[in-house]
């Protein structure tokens, strides 16, 4: 039965690569035979050749490390301030009812609306992307932080009660651990949310970052830099995400079978 | 009854305490940074009287419509392809949530370079942000129905077609409505980003001309139009959402 489901799943993973490896070779072969004009997009090896030449040369180093820095500070911004937060509203039944409404339509709401009033007040700095993004991350932790505690069966705080432990090492031996896997799916939001937020904003206005990049050589029709550095991001972007999805494939696998 | 009064009440604390923060960040922050709330509400209320906004206002609304209908359609149509074919899911599902998590802003001078400036951009840009998380709720939504439904359709012998109109999409109604819902912020949001790039008209335009004058007047009076309409429609969606949840 379990060897039966691998190999089903290995055979999920040979059909993607063959699809993604024809879509690919699709899109070099119309580029190639200028039914993609070179205007609009060159080959795919080319943007390979051209994001080898990027990186090496160091030029986009300065970007990169930029771009990573504030995507790292308002991710770790928001799992701290999101796991705190969650922890004291879920203790504070008013706070919480009032704070619910808020929750259930925050993501409906366009953040990047907020950017242009985060320049008036921050200065075109660093500041007003890494808000962008800690904005759009920090709910999803909240939520799922609140979610996962809300699960903890009563059984475990009785007998912190019993072992009379304090608040904070309830929290940190019994109720965050349980509720790991529900911090976990909020995490991996943050990582995503938080790409999302610093880059998006980078692109709208800025002075620097991989966004700001892209934008700068989309208005000088520099596909030579626009095509390798959208791919950087997106290999960026899709790794990090991959490699927590399959992390908490497992992490969910385990709990299953505790 | 005491039930049903009381997210209203909820809601209107939250919006009582937001006006007050507001305000106090207006005395804090200044004028040159924000307009207080009360006179931001005006401004609206006066932009809403011209009809050069109404105008802006129409396209924006126009451009959305459209890339709503079509990444609910194309988003609900691939998710149930998918969800109705076990191991088609599982090969496109790591690629739906990877197209999820990626920062699409990055993907919009590709879509301009193919669509060349203009209203269509716009509406793919919209579109392209809600085709993928409809997608990835619905085909969830169908693989999670109660396989003993499925089998009963069977068992009636009911043709493919049938199966779906009278088994498949009322069980699977509730998620697939709570795909909608998150499909029409997404939406909403790319649809605007791709009016503050390449276009002279729309909301997203406003905004980004007003950011380049410092126009913190407009600033506050589009991005509070912008809440109050996302807020409320989600709103409505979400109580009928959970009307639907409830009922099932």
């Amino acid at each position: 039965m379990k060897w039966g489901m691998s190999r089903g799943i290995k055979r999920a993973t040979v059909y993607r690569s063959v699809a993604i490896a024809l879509v690919v070779l699709a899109l070099e072969l119309l580029c190639r035979a200028g039914l993609i004009t070179h205007l609009t997009m060159p080959p795919p090896s080319e943007i390979v050749r051209d994001l080898w030449k990027i990186l090496v040369s160091g030029s986009m180093t300065g970007a990169i490390l930029k771009t990573l820095t504030d995507v790292v500070i308002a991710f770790a911004a928001a799992v701290f301030a999101g796991v705190g937060a969650g922890a004291v509203i879920h203790r504070w039944r008013a706070l919480r009812d009032g704070l619910d409404p808020l929750f259930a339509t925050y993501y409906a709401i366009p953040i990047y609306a907020f950017y242009p009033l985060f320049i008036i007040l921050f200065g075109l700095g660093d500041t007003p992307q890494i808000l962008i993004g800690f904005m759009l991350a920090v709910v999803a932790v909240i939520v799922n932080t609140l979610n996962g505690l809300d699960r903890v069966p009563r059984a475990l705080i009785k007998t912190a009660r019993i072992y009379r432990l304090g608040p904070i090492k309830t929290a940190a031996r019994i109720t965050l651990p349980f509720a790991a896997p529900y911090l976990f799916t909020g995490v991996k939001l943050a990582v995503a949310y938080s790409f999302i937020g610093v880059i998006g904003a980078e692109f709208i206005m800025s002075r620097s970052g991989l966004g700001y990049e892209i934008n700068f050589a989309y208005n000088n029709f520099d596909n030579a830099i626009m095509y390798p550095l959208i791919l950087l991001v997106m290999l960026a972007a899709t790794t990090v995400n991959m490699t927590l999805y399959h992390w908490e494939k497992k992490l969910l696998a385990r709990r299953g079978r505790g | 009854m005491r039930q049903s009064w009381r997210p209203a009440r909820n809601a209107a604390i939250l919006i009582a305490a937001i006006l007050v923060l507001w305000q106090a960040l207006f005395e804090f922050a200044g004028r040159h940074a924000l307009t207080p709330p009360f006179e931001t509400f005006r401004y609206m209320a006066e932009l809403l009287s011209t009809s050069s906004f109404w105008s802006h206002l129409a396209e924006t609304g126009r451009a959305f419509a459209v890339a709503l209908v079509i990444a609910i359609t194309l988003g609900l149509f691939i998710g149930l392809v998918l969800g109705l074919h076990r191991l088609s899911a599982e090969v496109a599902e790591p690629v739906l949530v990877a197209l999820y998590s990626i920062p699409k802003i990055t993907l919009y001078p590709i879509v301009l370079l193919v669509f060349g400036i203009g209203v269509p951009a716009k509406i793919a840009f919209g579109a392209i942000h809600g085709i993928v998380p409809v997608a990835i709720f619905t085909m969830n939504a169908v693989r999670n129905i109660n396989p003993v439904l499925i089998k009963t359709a069977r068992v009636l012998k009911l043709s493919r077609w049938r199966a779906i109109r009278f088994v498949l999409f009322p069980a699977a109604l509730p998620e697939i409505f709570s795909s909608i819902r998150i499909g029409f912020s997404l939406t909403l949001i790319g649809t605007l980003l791709g009016e503050m790039f390449g276009s002279q008209r729309g909301l997203g335009f406003l905004l980004m001309t007003a950011i380049g004058l410092q126009n913190v007047r407009v600033i506050m009076a589009v991005t509070l139009l912008l809440v109050l309409f996302a807020a409320g429609v989600s709103t409505l969606l979400l109580t009928i959402d959970r009307q639907l949840h409830r009922r099932v």
